[in-house]
């Protein structure tokens, strides 16, 4: 059939659906005319006009029926019956309006589940930065060190390598988060922002809103481009939506930046979860970060890059020419790249932001989510096919009145897609509510703005589209397939299906009943799971103190101190520290345990054992002051702290931890020993206790200490050990700080206790997440549960009349009811075990000392649902008592 | 009587081919149509109004004809049928099956030879 002849086609049909009128009067037209021209034939044979017209008439048959055939013969059948069934199954939801809000709850809640969780994914992972041009193209890039797991940062000449050198990149760009005192007068503020190569803003598509981005010469030299892109956000609330901002000065750590531009609403930067406040170029890295400059080091590692891949490039393409590069630096410079390679991670699985540490979470949130959508949709079914069940009648008489079982099931399918589709409806708005509800699950930051927003675009309506098919197969496949089995007689038939004993269609409602309680299980499982083990990550000693220390910092690279000033400075506020009321002890590290930085690391040698640096292993350490040990609470077993005099002048000295005095010394006093740290021999003068660095989950490993005046870092983190409350602390801090100057800003202030807890915060979301939909899942499955029990209740009234006519008594009745509920949902229990057993090991990642197997989780899985079952099964069961056996009978 | 056993099925069998031959190298329209098939058969076959129009509907949803309204002077207006491209493929089809059926009947009905 040509395309025209298609289309003709297609008009004629569509004409008879939506022109009915018009299809009718060209009928009569056509008929009105046939018969003239029969008329017209008989006068001609010479009959009268009457007999003409009589004859005429004869000849044709009978109008009305013929039009009707006529009718029939132009419908299109398939768009008619749909738009009937649409109307005829919107009129059955508002006759039933209580099956009609209970199916459409479950629908919502479990297509709603399904498409927030999905929104996040498309938020979160694969399109996280809003206003990025190809992020489908955009890969993160790492660097890796061997014999360890997980990323390392890069160093600007070897990024500046892969940016002229890779052939299969269309841009490589930098963007490193930093923080930045924004100084307003005599007001310091802390903020975030980003460190970033010049061509950043090209390379992501987002051309500023005012003003410019880079130019190439802003990311050379040494603090030579003080200018600053502020967010859209800070130039809202802090200018005022100024126009003229551009050109402006802001002090950004202490420094005079000039405003170049303002990055456009609703753009937030390259860090999942983070508002971005400001972007500066690379050249400035000093200003923001400790260590020196650091643009010409290339053992200076501080990068976080981001590359676009060509058109048609793969990630494995790319990734051969990055590691090749990588494995070529490494020949052409050994002291710094020994063992370092460089590796591009997709989008979601970037190793420096947030996006890494949700993944596991969001990971089991799709099983979670399918779990509550199938248990939804198993209740739908079992409402669908119990209500079914009391239109037996209607449909058997359809079939004797000439419906043929195809149209009935059309029929109810259409039905069931209804349902469907608002249910889908409800779900997206559901989803397009809680869009944002991720970001109120990860603990709040001071000076950080949270944007962990869901995206609700194309793909997810698609995929909640597919949801809605599924589910209308699903769902209504169940029920209407039940119309295969009806019979005529069956209309003659009044009774229905009991409550006890077995019936054949009761296998369907059953079945299904034990498949939702098995679902619920698995989810209260592991919830159970989860809530075990963030228990026991939360009681499992990290190795310090975690009461009566709070932790903080001070700008002083925000405030442009250089080292000696640095280090006066931390000289007098520790003095004043000390002295102030309540505090035991304070000390400074460069980083804090279970922080976001990374730890410094360095191939060593034992004294006795010196093999060539290829052969050195790499091991992490931490700068600390005085009163280190003490102030956190680590035990020292041998030796002592490092103290004041072992400062820059000093010979080296160093502190191990246990792990790494068993390795290297063998048990052996390491006090007094030496070991190489880059490059100079330090002599061992203490031995800590294991603690936990950089996660509560690791397993103990070597790691030792250097003093921070052997290994400056300007900006270290305080400890202070005190009896007093942290709000007294604080404000004493403050006051302690602004005496030596105003402009220097105390960073947030925290204790110890919640640095592990945010430490911990993956878990957190997984524990809130899954109980939260596990128990709506539970609560979905006891709604099925007691809709299926209340309605088979009501259908075998007559039964459970006679039974009470014939001597049963209330409790018996009770017993019967509830007893029937138990068994079912003790199969579901058995086949929910079973199926756990295995699926809990998805768990692996999140679990802490856990088995996934563990009994306790299980045993409190078990005791739950038996009480919601009872629950559910109560009230059924107290109203099947309440029948009046002779009203029963007599009806 | 013979013929009228037959009629029924025969006349079901060959009725689109009747309606699309008539109209292949001329529109008609339906009264003619079903005129011209009385006529040209001996008044052998005849179809009544009730099934004859219901016919040509179907014909035209599935694509085979196509009608159109046509207004003379003095005249009501009158609805014309045409072949279109598919129907004529169909014809052909069709007639080639008839044929091929009829030789296939006169093959085994006609007289054996001594």
């Amino acid at each position: 059939m040509s395309f025209a002849e298609w289309f003709s086609s297609l008009r004629v049909r569509t004409r008879a659906l939506f022109h009915r009128e018009r299809a009718g009067q060209e009928i009569d037209d056509e008929l009105r005319d046939h018969l003239e021209q029969q008329i017209a034939e008989n006068l001609a044979a010479g009959m009268p006009a009457e007999e003409a017209r009589t004859q005429a008439l004869r000849a044709l048959g009978g109008i009305t029926q013929i039009r009707e055939q006529c009718v029939e013969a132009k419908r299109f059948n398939a768009a008619e019956d749909f738009v009937e069934d649409l109307r005829y199954g919107l009129r059955q939801l508002r006759r039933n309006p209580g099956f009609s809000a209970l199916a459409l709850l479950c629908l919502i809640l479990g297509i709603g589940a399904n498409a927030a969780v999905f929104s996040w994914l498309e938020g979160v992972l694969f399109r996280p930065y809003p206003m990025v041009a190809h992020q489908e193209r955009l890969v993160a890039l790492a660097g890796t060190s061997r014999g360890e797991s997980g990323a390392t940062e890069i160093a600007w000449p070897d990024l500046l390598v892969v940016r002229e050198s890779c052939t299969q990149c269309e841009a490589v760009f930098v963007s490193k988060i930093t923080s930045s005192t924004l100084n307003i007068g005599a007001r310091a503020e802390v903020t975030v922002g980003s460190i970033v190569s010049a061509n950043y803003f090209e390379a992501i598509g987002v051309r500023p809103a005012l003003g410019r981005g880079f130019e190439p010469s802003e990311e050379i030299g040494s603090n030579g481009h003080p200018v600053v892109v502020i967010s859209n956000q800070l130039w809202r609330r802090r200018f005022h939506g100024d126009p003229n901002i551009v050109g402006k000065v802001q002090r950004l750590n202490n420094v005079p930046h000039t405003i170049i531009g303002v990055a456009p609403a609703g753009f937030y930067g390259t860090f999942v979860g983070w508002a971005m406040q400001f972007w500066v170029p690379a050249s400035m890295e000093e200003t923001f970060e400790s260590g020196g400059y650091k643009l010409e080091d290339r053992g200076a590692r501080w990068v976080e890059a981001y590359a676009r891949l060509k058109p048609g490039v793969t990630r494995a393409q790319a990734q051969e020419e990055v590691s090749a590069i990588a494995v070529r630096l490494e020949r052409e410079y050994p002291a710094t790249n020994r063992g370092r390679g460089m590796r591009l991670w997709p989008l979601w699985a970037t190793p420096f932001n947030n996006a890494g540490t949700l993944l596991p979470t969001l990971e089991i949130m799709i099983v979670v989510v399918a779990f509550v959508l199938l248990i939804a949709c198993a209740n739908v079914a079992n409402l669908l096919l119990v209500r079914s069940f009391g239109r037996r009648q209607e449909m058997t008489v359809r079939l004797a009145l000439g419906a043929s079982r195809v149209r009935l099931l059309k029929q109810l399918l259409t039905e069931t897609l209804i349902l469907a589709a608002l249910g889908t409806g409800g779900g997206l708005l559901v989803a397009w509510l809680s869009r944002h509800a991720l970001v109120l699950l990860l603990p709040a930051r001071s000076g950080v703005s949270m944007y962990l927003p869901g995206e609700i675009d194309w793909r997810v309506m698609m995929l909640n589209a597919g949801i809605c098919l599924a589910v209308t197969l699903m769902v209504g496949l169940v029920p209407a397939l039940q119309t295969r089995e009806l019979q005529l007689a069956d209309a003659l038939r009044s009774e229905a299906s009991a409550v006890v004993g077995a019936r054949g269609r009761a296998w369907m409602r059953s079945g299904m009943i034990v498949f939702q309680v098995a679902l619920s299980f698995i989810l209260l499982v592991g919830a159970a799971l989860l809530m075990e083990s963030l228990e026991k990550i939360r009681t499992t000693s990290p190795g310090f103190s975690t009461t009566s220390v709070v932790q903080t910092g001070v700008s002083l690279v925000a405030a442009g101190y250089d080292a000696p000033r640095a280090r006066d400075f931390q000289d007098e506020l520790m003095d004043r520290v000390r002295a102030m009321p309540g505090v035991e002890s304070a000390a400074y590290a460069r980083l804090s345990p279970l922080g976001n930085g990374s730890y410094s690391s360095t191939p060593i040698a034992v004294d006795g054992y010196d093999v060539p640096l290829v052969d050195q292993p790499t091991v992490e350490y931490n700068q600390v002051g005085p009163d280190y040990f003490a102030t956190l609470g680590i035990g020292l077993l041998t030796g002592r702290e490092f103290t004041r005099n072992d400062n820059e002048n000093a010979p080296l000295v160093a502190i191990v931890n246990r792990t790494m005095a068993v390795r290297f010394w063998r048990g052996e006093d390491p006090i007094g020993r030496r070991v190489k740290i880059k490059g100079g021999w330090a002599r061992m003068v203490g031995v800590a206790a294991d603690a936990k660095y950089e996660s509560m989950r690791e397993d103990p490993k070597p790691f030792f200490y250097v003093p921070l005046r052997q290994d400056f870092a300007r900006g270290p983190v305080l400890y202070v050990r005190t009896t007093q409350p942290v709000r007294a602390v604080a404000e004493a801090l403050v006051s302690q700080v602004h005496a030596l100057d105003a402009n220097v800003a105390l960073y947030e202030l925290l204790t110890l206790q919640e640095q592990v807890n945010r430490s911990t915060s993956p878990q957190l979301v997984a524990v809130t997440l899954v109980s939260l939909l596990g128990g709506l899942a539970v609560i979905l499955a006891a709604v099925g549960l007691y809709g299926v029990i209340s309605y088979s209740v009501a259908q075998s009234r007559r039964e459970l009349g006679l039974r009470m006519a014939l001597g049963a008594d209330g409790p018996r009745l009770l017993r019967m009811v509830i007893g029937r509920g138990l068994r079912l949902t003790g199969a579901g229990i058995l086949l929910g075990a079973a199926a756990g057993f295995v699926l809990t090991r998805m768990l692996g990642k999140l679990l802490f000392n856990v088995s996934p197997h563990d009994p306790v989780a299980f045993g409190s899985a078990l005791a739950a649902m038996t009480i919601i079952a009872i629950a559910a099964c109560l009230l059924p069961a107290w109203r099947a008592t309440r029948i009046n056996p002779t009203q029963v009978l007599r009806s | 009587m013979r013929v009228k056993l037959f009629d029924r099925e025969l006349k079901k069998g060959s009725a689109e081919l009747l309606i699309l031959s008539l109209i292949e190298h001329r529109p008609r329209h339906g009264y003619e149509i079903s005129k011209l098939i009385e006529q040209r058969s001996d008044g052998v076959l005849k179809f009544n109004v009730a099934s004859f129009y219901p016919l040509l509907y179907r014909l035209e949803k599935r694509g085979f004809i196509s009608g159109r309204w046509v207004e003379k002077a003095g005249q009501r207006r009158r609805r014309y049928y045409q072949l279109t491209a598919q129907g004529r493929t169909v014809l052909k089809e069709q007639r080639s099956s008839w044929a091929d059926f009829v030789n296939a009947i006169n093959r085994i009905t006609g007289e054996e030879h001594a």
